[in-house]
């Protein structure tokens, strides 16, 4: 196998003639079937890898037994042995261990999905929705405030702070849609912009009697009732929140593949000038998608403040609740090309390595920020596609082959 | 194919390399060294969101945890949390590890940590910064509060003593009782310097009766904590008072990037030992003394003698107190270093009396 036969892999898929933004999103959008799964699995594998190397160096213990290698190899090897087997079992063990941890790993997936899809429904219709943090943190805001400010029958309680907290993601993902369409505003700065302006008037919001808790001078909610808490399933952490983000998946498959708005998205995504002259209204639909990805951001966002925590009850609105789940559902939904059912997929594989992740620390003592810089490998991994097949060389027929059969979807 | 097999064979062999030797390994006799005996016992800690590489608050904590393991022969876990909603989950796989003393880092871990303790009672659970109500009634939940105001206090007089600008500034990450009694402190140390020199030094940041200043809204952030001090700085504070953790830290840059014009006073544990590359700048530190706080805790379990007192550092017993002077010993007044003696003494003996809703009782 030469370097010339590479140039004629993968590389080539991409021919010159799109705009880089174009080009970029055509990896979001993905190809071949068997081609992305055999990348994302590789991709897998080489991350763990380098995560294994950074375990042995980081660790002074086991690097400083490499210093044996040539008289007592054992040493060494048995070290890092240990401590890599150690970490990743405990990640493992974490994650899909028990039952309990099963229940954790869709606790944590779920509103990686949710805001994941959001951030893929944008990249379909050609919108950079970098505002998932906003539209999630809204999403947050006003399903707690349903939660705790108002009394409402059992049932009819948890539906109204739902529905509050979609309705929260979607206007803010809306405005960013209106400003787009008729403004002509670009939606990386906005939705960047408004994430700020979200961020700080939660923290405003936190310090009115509106939403602190009395008798507190610090940032924080007061606790939500039982009626306005998501039901579990069996386990605590089994809760409705899953259940919602995969109906939203199914949802956004239908709309995408099925239906004439999803058709339109798609027509306006892949060439907007095509779209226009074959009658669509782009401003139309740039609106319709930036508040439909809102809201399943501000479904994630709702999660975090409606769905129990292990002790049953929800976590109190305060300044970080909703985490940074609006930046991770990019990366979950450049890992599941996009497409419904990988972000599906990939909304689970984050969940599960941020579930055993605190396993990996509490049970194997390595630090948790270990388990971003996988999933950051794994997607940069998935991003350079040519990266991995020179790797990984085994791949690099089959992906070849695949990539000319299979072709952009 | 060969040839393309070569690289990824030639980069692991690279690595291999650079981190390989030829030393001989040691024998295993001389490998064990002079730490205590390894007991059976597992004392586990949580951190806040800032880390336990804070520099500041959780590594003074975590700086216990520590010294338990090398002096007691304890074995020790640790979580640092990222996020509030980390704080229930960590705890709980701290619990689920066989911990037999859960230290919890932080006022914020209050209401995980009450729902651990009442769920574990055969567990001792130990917070820092945090007398919560519920704890009376919770024979394993040990409060480690700081009466810090005395010495913030003390901080105070010194910047007032220390500004040439008539300006000094303080601000705090987040508006909670644990920080705002650092500043109520400062400020009230400052108009006791007035009162008694017969000056007009002002407190920027904080007004200890409205109860209401500047924040960073976190304290993790420490490029917001150097806008912060800038706009303290930029209206004349030139001594800084920062209450905030890591994103303290972008104060103590702020103050290094003025060449000599602004310096400032840590918290939490001696600056020049922990951020030494501060060292120049730092006029004192208001420590506080979580290690020993948290090193005593875990002993207490180990010996079978924990209790739910709470412990309360003040400057009488040596649990909160200002650090040395160090660089800035040559530019601390004979005076000013006896009159700072003479307020321990008032403050300790009552003369002086501080006004905070966050002293602990």
């Amino acid at each position: 196998m030469s370097a010339t036969s590479v140039e004629g892999g993968p590389a080539s898929a991409t021919p010159p003639g799109p705009s880089f933004g174009q080009r970029l999103l055509g990896v979001f959008r993905g190809g071949g079937l068997w081609r992305e799964a055999a990348t994302t699995a590789a991709a897998i594998l080489l991350a763990l890898l380098v995560g294994a190397i950074l375990m042995i160096v980081s660790d002074p213990d086991v690097a400083g037994q490499w210093a044996y290698l040539f008289t007592a190899p054992h040493l060494p090897l048995a070290a890092s042995w240990g401590k890599v087997w150690g970490a990743y079992s405990a990640l493992f063990v974490g994650a899909l261990g028990s039952p309990t941890a099963i229940a954790e790993t869709t606790a944590r997936s779920a509103p990686l999905i949710a805001a994941g899809l959001g951030v893929g429904l944008g990249f379909r219709a050609g919108l950079f929705n970098i505002g998932a943090q906003g539209q999630a943190i809204w999403g947050a805001v006003l399903a707690a405030y349903v939660g705790f400010a108002w009394q409402l029958p059992l049932g009819l309680h948890l539906l109204v702070a739902i529905l509050g907290g979609l309705l929260g993601g979607a206007v803010w993902g809306g405005i960013v849609g209106v400003l787009k369409a008729k403004a002509g505003a670009h939606e990386v700065i906005v939705t960047i912009m408004m994430n700020y302006i979200a961020m700080y008037l939660l923290a405003w919001l936190l310090t009115t009697s509106a939403f602190q808790r009395p008798g507190r001078t610090d940032p924080i909610s007061p606790e939500l009732p039982a009626s306005a808490t998501m039901p579990s399933f069996g386990l605590t952490r089994f809760h409705l929140g899953f259940i919602l983000a995969v109906v939203a998946a199914v949802a956004v498959w239908w709309l995408l593949e099925r239906s004439v708005l999803g058709m339109q998205i798609r027509a306006v995504g892949a060439n907007p000038h095509a779209a226009r002259t074959a009658g669509m209204s782009e401003a139309r639909t740039t609106i319709i998608t930036m508040a439909l990805a809102g809201g399943l951001a501000g479904l994630a966002g709702l999660m975090s403040t409606l769905a129990p925590a292990p002790s049953g009850v929800p976590t109190p609105l305060s300044d970080g609740v909703v985490g940074s789940v609006g930046f991770d559902a990019i990366t979950v939904a450049l890992l599941g090309r996009s497409h419904p059912i990988g972000i599906v997929f990939a909304g689970l594989l984050f969940g599960a390595m941020n579930a055993g992740g605190l396993a990996m620390q509490s049970m194997a003592q390595t630090p948790n920020t270990l388990v971003y810089v996988l999933q950051a490998l794994i997607v940069l991994f998935v991003a350079a596609p040519k990266l991995v097949s020179t790797l990984l060389p085994f791949l690099k027929g089959r992906l070849r082959k695949a990539s000319a059969t299979g072709g952009e979807a | 194919m060969k040839k393309a097999l070569v690289i990824p064979a030639a980069l692991l062999g690279a690595a291999a390399l650079t981190m390989s030797g030829c030393s001989t390994p040691p024998s295993a006799t001389t490998a064990e060294t002079t730490a205590a005996p390894k007991i059976d016992y597992i004392a586990c800690m949580v951190s806040d969101s800032g880390g336990f590489d804070d520099k500041s608050f959780n590594q003074t904590s975590h700086d216990g945890l520590i010294k338990a393991r090398d002096e007691l022969g304890v074995q020790t876990k640790e979580v640092e949390s990222t996020n509030t909603k980390d704080f229930e989950n960590n705890i709980n796989s701290m619990v689920q590890a066989g911990c037999k003393t859960i230290v919890t880092v932080g006022y914020l871990l209050s209401d995980a940590t009450v729902k651990a303790a009442t769920a574990n009672p055969d567990i001792n659970f130990a917070i820092v910064d945090d007398n919560p109500t519920a704890a009376k009634d919770l024979k394993n939940l040990k409060p480690l509060v700081f009466n810090t105001a005395q010495s913030s206090f003390m901080a105070g007089y010194l910047a007032a003593s220390l500004s040439t600008s008539g300006k000094v500034g303080t601000f705090g990450g987040m508006k909670i009782p644990t920080v705002t009694i650092f500043m109520d402190g400062f400020a009230q140390g400052v108009t006791y310097y007035n009162e008694k020199k017969g000056k007009d030094v002002a407190t920027l940041g904080w007004d200890s009766a409205k109860q209401d200043g500047q924040f960073v809204g976190g304290f993790e952030d420490v490029a917001a904590g150097k806008q912060t001090a800038k706009a303290l700085t930029s209206q004349g504070a030139d001594i800084l008072f920062p209450v905030a953790g890591p994103a303290g830290q972008g104060a103590l840059q702020e103050a290094l990037d003025s060449s000599g014009k602004v310096s400032a006073i840590w918290v939490d544990t001696d600056g020049c030992v922990s951020a030494a590359n501060f060292c120049s700048i730092l006029a004192s530190s208001v420590y506080k003394g979580m290690d020993v706080a948290v090193f005593d805790a875990i002993k207490d379990g180990v010996d079978g003698t924990f209790s739910n007192t709470a412990f309360v550092g003040t400057l009488d017993n040596g649990g909160t107190g200002l650090s040395p002077f160090h660089e800035f010993d040559s530019k601390v007044s004979a005076d000013t270093k006896s009159e700072l003696d003479q307020i321990k003494k008032d403050i300790i003996s009552g003369t002086i009396t501080i006004e905070s809703a966050a002293q602990p009782s």
